[in-house]
C-alpha cells in the first residue's frame, strides 16, 4: 500500500493535526489525541484511516482519533467523526461490526481480604454462569416475538423478565433502552444469529474481570466515594457487545450501502468499509433503526450476565446480591453512532456523531447523563489489558472539541499473531497467578493474544486523555480474576 | 487447503490470501482460512452434517464475500463449523454443500471468533495460476 506518513502540525502537548492538504478528498483535517509517545506508537494505518474518514460527506470540524487509536478497516479504532444530520452520511464502518460493543461495572461491599481465599471458586463459577468463547451457549434460546422485545426495548426488557434491578436502567447509557429502534428494518439472519447469544461473553478482547480497588489508585476521592468506591473493595467489570447478531446487521447494510451509495447517491469512498449513505435517506435510516436493535441488544446482553455474576456471586458468599450491595455503577458503549446536538462555532447543531472504539464523555449538566450523575459528568469506563488495569473516568467540560468523546481502552501495538508468537496461553496463566491474578479462558491461544504486552501501556492512554481534556481520573481499578472467551 | 496468513496488515485482525486453479478452489481455500481462524486443527472436524447453501452475488467477488459471511452465520445461527465443501459455481451464483458438525469446545481447540468478513482491502483477482483472493476478518 502506498502510503506517505503525514507532517503533524503540534496544536497542544495532546493534540496534533494532519492537515487536509495530506489527501486530496479530505473535507477536514485531522486530529489526533495523544502524547508524543502514544502518537509515535501508533500504526501507519491509523494515520491512513483517519484521513479517509475526514473525506466523508458532511464531516464537522475535524475527524479525532482517541489515544488508544489503532488499525481497523473504514475509520480505525478510536475514530470519531461527527456528521450534519441533514447533510451528512451515516457509516456502519464508523461504528464497527461489535455494535455497542461496551462496558459495565458493578460495585460490592466486599474488600480483598473477604474475596481473596475464594478468588478460585468465585472464577470458576462465574465461568461456568457466563458462557463464553465460540459457540459459547446462552442458557436461553428465545423465541423470534421475545427477541423482539429484546431488539426494540433492551435492558428494560430484561427488567420485566426478573433479570436485573429496576435501578439498573438508571445506571446505564440511554437507560439501556434507546427509541428509535425498529426490528422490521432487522434481516431474518441477524435474528437468527442472535436468538441463542443474550447473555453470552463472546471471545476476542471480550471478559469478565474481578477488580481491586487499591488506596493509592483512587484519584478523584470525591467522586469515588459518592459514586460507591472504597479502598480495598472488589469491583467486577465485563467487555462486550452485540455479539453475532451485530455483525450481522453491520454486514447486511455494509453491502446495502455498497450498492446504492454511489449509483443512487453519487458518493464515492477510498475505502468499500467506509460505505455509507445520507443519514436522512431511507438506506440511512433504516440503518440507524437496524442498529439501534443491536445497541438495544447489546444492553440486554450485559444486563443478563449483571444477573449472573450477581447470582454467582450470592451463591459464593451466601449472601443476596442486594446484602452484597451490588450495585452497577455504570453502563457504557464504545461501538455505535447517536444524534446528538453540539455546539458548532457558536450554532448549536444536531449531528451523527460516530463512536468506533471511543466513549462518549458527557460533562457536568449535559441531559445525556443520567440524573444520578448529571453534576458530576458522566461515568466512564475503560478496560485496559487483561494484566495492567482499568480505569474509571469522569466527563468534563473541555471534551466539547472532541463532542465529548474518549478513549476506550489500552489500544493494540502487537498484532494477534504475533503476540501468539510472542506468549504461550498456558504460560501466561501461570505468570498472571503468580502477580495474583487467577484467570479462566475458554482457550489458551486465545489468551496469548491478548497478553498485556500486546496492548499500549493503559496509565499513558489515560495520562493522553486526561491531559488532552477529555476526561478526569476517578479511580484505576486492578485485576485480581479474569474470564476471557 | 491453498491459503496463508499475513501478519501485519489490520493488527487487531486477521489478515489471508487464499488461491486457486478455479474458482470453486478459490472459495474452498478461503472457506478453509476462514474457519482456521477460528478452530486449530481443520482436521478435528468431522463430517457429521452437511448443509446445502444456494447463493448469489452481483459478481464474484461479492460472491465469494457472501459466501464467506453465510458461514459465520451457521456459526451462530447454529453452532456449525465445516471442513468439507462441494461447491458450484454458475455465472454470479453458487450452490455448495458444506459438510461437518456442531462446534464443541473440549474437542476442537478454539483460537477466537470470527465476528465478520470486512471490506477493507477486500480483492477477488484472476491471476495467471487461477485465482487469488486477500481478505481481512474482523475477529
Amino acid at each position: 500500500m502506498d502510503f506517505k506518513k503525514p507532517q503533524f502540525t503540534k496544536i497542544s502537548d495532546y493534540i496534533w493535526e494532519i492537515s487536509k492538504d495530506y489527501k486530496q478528498g479530505m473535507r477536514v483535517p485531522a486530529r489526533i489525541i495523544a502524547s508524543k509517545k502514544v502518537l509515535d506508537q501508533m500504526d501507519d494505518h491509523v494515520y491512513d484511516q483517519i484521513t479517509n474518514v475526514a473525506t466523508l460527506p458532511g464531516i464537522v470540524n475535524y475527524a479525532y482519533c482517541m489515544p488508544d487509536g489503532h488499525s481497523g478497516y473504514g475509520f480505525p479504532i478510536g475514530g470519531v467523526a461527527a456528521m450534519d444530520t441533514e447533510d451528512g452520511v451515516i457509516s456502519p464502518g464508523g461504528i464497527g461490526f461489535d455494535i455497542n460493543c461496551g462496558m459495565r461495572l458493578i460495585r460490592t461491599n466486599l474488600t480483598i481480604d473477604e474475596v481473596k481465599p475464594k478468588l478460585h471458586e468465585l472464577v470458576d463459577t462465574l465461568f461456568k454462569r457466563v458462557p463464553a468463547g465460540v459457540g459459547g451457549k446462552s442458557k436461553m434460546r428465545l423465541s423470534p416475538q421475545e427477541f423482539k422485545q429484546v431488539m426494540e426495548r433492551g435492558s428494560k426488557r430484561c427488567i420485566e423478565k426478573g433479570l436485573g434491578w429496576e435501578e439498573d436502567l438508571e445506571r446505564t447509557e440511554m437507560k439501556g433502552s434507546v427509541e428509535s429502534a425498529d426490528s422490521s428494518k432487522v434481516s431474518e439472519k441477524a435474528i437468527k444469529r442472535g436468538l441463542g447469544q443474550v447473555g453470552t461473553l463472546g471471545s476476542g478482547n471480550h471478559y469478565l474481570e474481578i477488580q481491586h480497588v487499591k488506596e493509592e489508585n483512587i484519584e478523584n476521592s470525591e467522586l469515588a466515594k459518592k459514586w460507591g468506591l472504597f479502598p480495598d473493595q472488589v469491583v467486577v467489570m465485563f467487555h462486550c457487545g452485540s455479539r453475532g447478531f451485530g455483525h450481522q446487521v453491520a454486514s447486511d447494510y455494509l453491502n446495502l450501502f455498497l450498492d446504492v451509495m454511489q449509483s443512487k447517491y453519487g458518493i464515492k469512498i477510498l475505502d468499500r468499509e467506509l460505505a455509507c449513505a445520507p443519514f436522512k435517506s431511507k438506506e440511512g435510516q433504516d440503518y440507524f433503526s437496524a442498529m439501534n436493535c443491536a445497541v438495544n441488544m447489546g444492553f440486554a446482553n450485559r444486563q443478563t450476565i449483571l444477573h449472573e455474576v450477581r447470582e454467582g456471586f450470592a451463591s459464593v458468599f451466601g449472601k443476596s446480591a442486594e446484602d452484597l450491595e451490588m450495585h452497577q455503577i455504570y453502563d457504557i458503549c464504545h461501538n455505535r453512532a447517536s444524534v446528538e446536538k453540539h455546539n458548532v462555532n457558536g450554532e448549536m447543531k444536531e449531528l451523527i456523531v460516530h463512536r468506533k472504539g471511543a466513549t462518549a464523555a458527557f460533562g457536568p449538566g449535559r441531559e445525556e447523563i443520567p440524573e444520578l450523575y448529571r453534576d458530576d459528568g458522566q461515568p466512564i469506563l475503560i478496560g485496559g489489558s487483561m494484566e495492567t488495569g482499568s480505569w474509571l473516568l469522569a466527563g468534563v467540560d473541555s471534551a466539547a472539541d472532541t463532542w465529548f468523546t474518549t478513549a476506550h481502552g489500552s489500544g493494540r501495538v502487537m498484532s494477534r499473531a504475533q503476540a501468539k508468537r510472542t506468549y504461550r496461553g498456558e504460560e501466561l496463566q501461570k505468570n498472571m497467578e503468580k502477580k495474583g491474578i487467577y484467570i479462566k479462558a475458554v482457550s489458551f491461544k486465545g489468551l496469548a493474544e491478548e497478553a498485556g504486552g500486546a496492548y499500549k501501556k493503559i496509565d499513558e492512554v489515560i495520562e493522553s486523555a486526561t491531559s488532552a481534556g477529555v476526561s478526569k481520573k476517578v479511580a484505576k481499578l486492578i485485576p485480581i480474576g479474569n474470564i476471557k472467551g | 487447503m491453498p491459503y496463508k496468513f499475513i501478519d501485519g496488515v489490520a493488527i487487531a485482525d486477521v489478515t489471508f490470501e487464499a488461491t486457486g486453479t478455479t474458482l470453486e478452489e478459490l472459495f474452498e481455500s478461503a472457506a478453509n482460512a476462514v474457519t482456521a481462524s477460528m478452530v486449530e486443527d481443520l482436521k478435528t472436524i468431522e463430517e457429521k452434517i452437511t448443509k446445502k447453501i444456494s447463493i448469489s452475488g452481483k459478481d464474484h467477488e461479492r460472491l465469494l464475500h457472501n459466501f464467506m459471511q453465510e458461514l459465520l452465520f451457521y456459526k451462530d445461527a447454529e453452532g456449525l463449523v465445516f471442513s468439507k465443501y462441494t461447491i458450484k459455481i454458475t455465472g454470479n451464483s453458487l450452490e455448495a454443500e458444506l459438510v461437518g458438525e456442531e462446534l464443541n469446545q473440549e474437542k476442537h481447540e478454539w483460537i477466537t471468533d470470527v465476528k465478520a468478513v470486512s471490506w477493507h482491502m477486500y480483492k477477488l483477482e484472476k491471476t495467471e495460476e487461477g485465482w487469488k483472493a486477500f481478505v481481512i476478518l474482523d475477529v
